[in-house]
């Protein structure tokens, strides 16, 4: 009676279980995946960024960049090179950890050699690494700290670099949600632009 | 803290509270099996799984044979996560080709989906096929969510039913969960989520051209066992791909937390703007703070649900204004380094920006901190490991609470319930009468049921945390040195017998030894919590209701809801402050020692 009455509730708890699974794990997902795909397309598919039909990079993805004409991004602590989208990860060092603290005065004097006025306060978030070590974005007070650099490595004016990054800062969503940012990707995609329209500058080269 | 960052807490704070009353009232008329709207559309297939499963849904359960049902459904839940996971690459939609999954990491998958804590020791990306995601982990979201949300149903009917035997059915319990409320929020979120960017699609990892090609060394060691240094051009970046929209609304909202990626919500993919990161934000802590409102409006009392929800929420904004003022202040050392310290409103939000995103910054990540602990959620938006000490203090504490500040859903009222019990009883020690809770007598059983229910979590991370930081190796995965080291191992076990899931993932968990122990602890921080709450269920059904009597003390009142934060308090505080010392307080009176000014 008790095996007979067990077998029965088994029987109903395994046809439950596949019932649900259908319907939470395949037909649910395949709706929003259509839903997703006719509505936003673009987003559903990772916000791709495309140049002459060639994918170029992910809006929403961070890409390295360390020479000097670029804007620099986070600091990225995915292995075995930074800004490796197919396994992203913070650093997780702790705040005290000595290694971590040599890092960032690694980063934090690198920062101050590449600097022609030397003397400024660094921005945190250029010598932290990002959570995802994918992020995308940096404040813009540390792009407007990477001005004089860029504007003398590519021999352009710093009020024209300064007024770039002012025309690409994203502000608070309703103006209270998260935190100005600027997207670093944009941010080169836009001085490579100018350059090119002032046609003074091979793009292609780097130093 | 910075204006904004008031400003954000109490924006988020009011949009969640003017969500609670629609949705509290609409879970209790959908467990009360009253017209919901959505009965129309879902009925028949609700009747459908009925006819299919041969569930009768008029039969009702007592306690045991609730308990049994929802045992073996997740039992059966539990197998089917860790035999798929086990056999990806012989199953459909892996267009990676990962592998198969090894023994005691899908195990501790496995446990960590069933038992709603979603503890994270796979690497999403790099590790699980786009049919193993889907067809058992967002599945799991879904019923570990449903299985709390509806033990919590159960008791809570044992509070309304007099001198009756049944607590409901277990089966209709889960199915109208599921259909009513789980999924169609879930469909809502995931669509506006996409908006936002978050992908959803079955396509391989896309490939892109850098813009800049960039070169690193990687160190090699060949077959004779000389390491050499190798420099690598890397002109392309894999773009990871998969649908991922779906599986973070429900993983928001059932407080599972697992993400899709080892970043978690972190990843710009599952979280990409700051609206995407105020919704979810909404999604973790919108069921359990709904829940009180339903169980207010189930015991036909109002206001018991309220004192509950204002007792949560009382301890929920000192601590969150705790952590985002340690993270605004920063890391000292960091300081006499030359980083700028001040916060700009409209250009740069200073702190401790490690493991933090750009666009959240530090108000978005330390809030989030705080609510993913308080509520059993666990996903992450920043790193908790590089938070400073006292920033990582508070969800290392809001899990020692108990996880009943919001907690998981439905476990986390049930939880706190518990606390309501052991409350009553100290009031009524106090001033010599019998204690009561809505009309039905705590009496020893009772008592019993709520104090093992409450003392398992604290022995259990004691004693687990304890073993792991004497025997190698439990020591051997430890990522940062010091204080902050056990703090990593603490976390840990707080966040396995607590079904939170979060992390300080620097500590390699991905290990034999921390895949089988935490498995176990999720194990018995799930069950030995749920079988207790079941079985005092079964005992207040069966009492009667009591008219209140005059100078009893009303559990709606002030002077109860502070009771109540001092017994959740007391509690937590009492097992580990202790641990805490040791861990993040020693850290952060070293780290301003050496560094303060």
């Amino acid at each position: 009676m008790i095996v007979k009455e067990t077998l029965k509730l088994l029987k109903t708890a395994l046809m439950l279980l596949l019932l649900l699974s259908l319907i939470t794990g395949f037909i649910y997902p395949s709706m929003i995946t259509g839903l997703a795909q006719l509505l936003f397309p673009w987003q559903a598919n990772g916000s791709l960024i495309k140049q002459h039909d060639k994918a170029i990079g992910s809006s929403l993805i961070g890409q390295s960049f360390n020479s000097p004409q670029y804007f620099w991004g986070r600091p990225s602590a995915t292995t075995p090179y930074a800004y490796n989208a197919g396994s992203s990860s913070g650093s997780n060092l702790g705040p005290s950890n000595p290694d971590f603290l040599a890092t960032i005065k690694n980063r934090v004097e690198h920062l101050q050699k590449s600097d022609p006025r030397h003397q400024r306060l660094i921005p945190v978030d250029l010598v932290t690494a990002s959570g995802s070590g994918l992020d995308p974005d940096i404040s813009p007070l540390a792009a407007l700290y990477q001005v004089p650099r860029i504007a003398k490595a590519r021999g352009l004016s710093e009020s024209e670099v300064d007024k770039l990054i002012q025309h690409l800062i994203n502000n608070r969503t309703l103006g209270i949600l998260g935190e100005p940012y600027v997207n670093v990707l944009e941010l080169n995609l836009a001085l490579d632009d100018l350059q090119h329209r002032q046609g003074s500058y091979d793009n292609s080269t780097t130093p | 803290m910075t204006e904004m960052g008031i400003f954000q807490i109490t924006f988020y704070l009011l949009i969640l509270l003017a969500l609670v009353v629609p949705l509290g009232g609409y879970m209790a008329r959908v467990y009360e099996g009253k017209p919901c709207g959505l009965d129309r559309c879902f009925g028949p297939l609700e009747r459908l799984i009925y006819r299919l499963c041969s569930i009768k849904p008029e039969q009702e359960m007592n306690w045991k044979g609730y308990l049994l049902a929802m045992l073996i459904f997740n039992i059966l839940g539990l197998l089917a996560v860790y035999a798929i996971q086990r056999l990806q690459l012989f199953l459909p939609l892996n267009p990676q080709h990962f592998t198969n999954v090894s023994p005691d990491l899908a195990f501790n998958t496995a446990t960590s989906f069933a038992s709603n804590t979603n503890w994270q020791a796979y690497a999403g990306e790099s590790t699980l096929s786009y049919f193993t995601q889907m067809s058992v982990l967002t599945v799991q979201n879904f019923l570990s969510a449903a299985t709390g949300m509806s033990l919590l149903i159960a008791l809570t009917r044992g509070f309304i039913r007099r001198e009756a035997k049944t607590l409901g059915n277990f089966w209709v319990d889960l199915v109208r969960t599921v259909l009513y409320i789980l999924l169609p929020l879930s469909f809502l979120l995931a669509l506006i989520l996409t908006s936002q960017g978050v992908i959803q699609n079955f396509k391989p990892y896309q490939k892109i051209t850098l813009i800049q090609p960039i070169t690193y060394q990687q160190t090699l060691v060949d077959s004779s066992g000389h390491s050499k240094t190798e420099t690598r051009t890397i002109t392309e970046q894999i773009i990871p791909m998969g649908p991922v929209a779906s599986q973070i609304a429900i993983k928001q909202l059932g407080t599972n937390g697992g993400g899709f990626f080892n970043a978690n919500s972190a990843h710009p993919f599952e979280n990409p703007t700051s609206l995407s990161n105020f919704l979810e934000l909404i999604a973790i802590l919108l069921i359990p703070a709904s829940f009180c409102y339903t169980f207010g409006k189930m015991v036909k009392d109002k206001r018991q649900g309220w004192a509950i929800l204002f007792a949560m929420l009382i301890l929920f904004i000192p601590l969150a204004s705790a952590a985002i003022m340690a993270e605004q202040q920063g890391n000292p050392a960091f300081t006499q380094m030359g980083v700028d310290p001040t916060p700009q409103p409209h250009l740069y939000p200073a702190g401790n920006m490690e493991g933090k995103e750009s666009r959240f910054g530090i108000v978005n990540s330390a809030l989030w901190a705080t609510a993913t602990t308080a509520a059993s959620n666990g996903s992450v938006n920043s790193m908790h490991d590089s938070y400073t000490p006292l920033g990582g203090l508070v969800p290392l504490f809001m899990m020692h609470l108990g996880e009943v500040v919001f907690g998981g859903v439905g476990s986390g009222l049930y939880g706190m319930l518990m606390l309501v019990i052991i409350t009553v009883f100290i009031a009524g020690l106090m001033v010599g009468r019998t204690p009561e809770y809505l009309g039905k007598k705590i009496e020893p059983f009772e008592m019993k049921m709520a104090s093992i229910a409450v003392l398992v979590m604290p022995l259990l991370v004691l004693i687990f945390t304890s073993i792991a930081v004497v025997i190698p190796m439990g020591l051997g995965s430890i990522a940062n040195p010091g204080a902050h080291g056990f703090t990593e191992i603490l976390y840990a076990f707080s966040s396995f017998g607590n079904n939170n899931g979060s992390a300080f993932a620097g500590l390699n968990a991905d290990t034999p030894f921390y895949n089988i122990l935490g498995g176990l602890a999720m194990l018995v921080g799930r069950y030995w919590i749920a079988i207790p709450t079941l079985a005092l269920a079964g005992s207040l059904v069966r009492k009667k209701i009591i008219p209140p009597s005059p100078g009893i003390l009303g559990t709606h009142q002030p002077l109860f809801i502070a009771l109540l934060i001092g017994v959740t308090l007391i509690l937590g505080a009492l097992s580990f402050l202790p641990a805490l010392a040791l861990g993040p307080i020693v850290e952060h009176l070293l780290l301003w020692k050496q560094y303060g000014h």
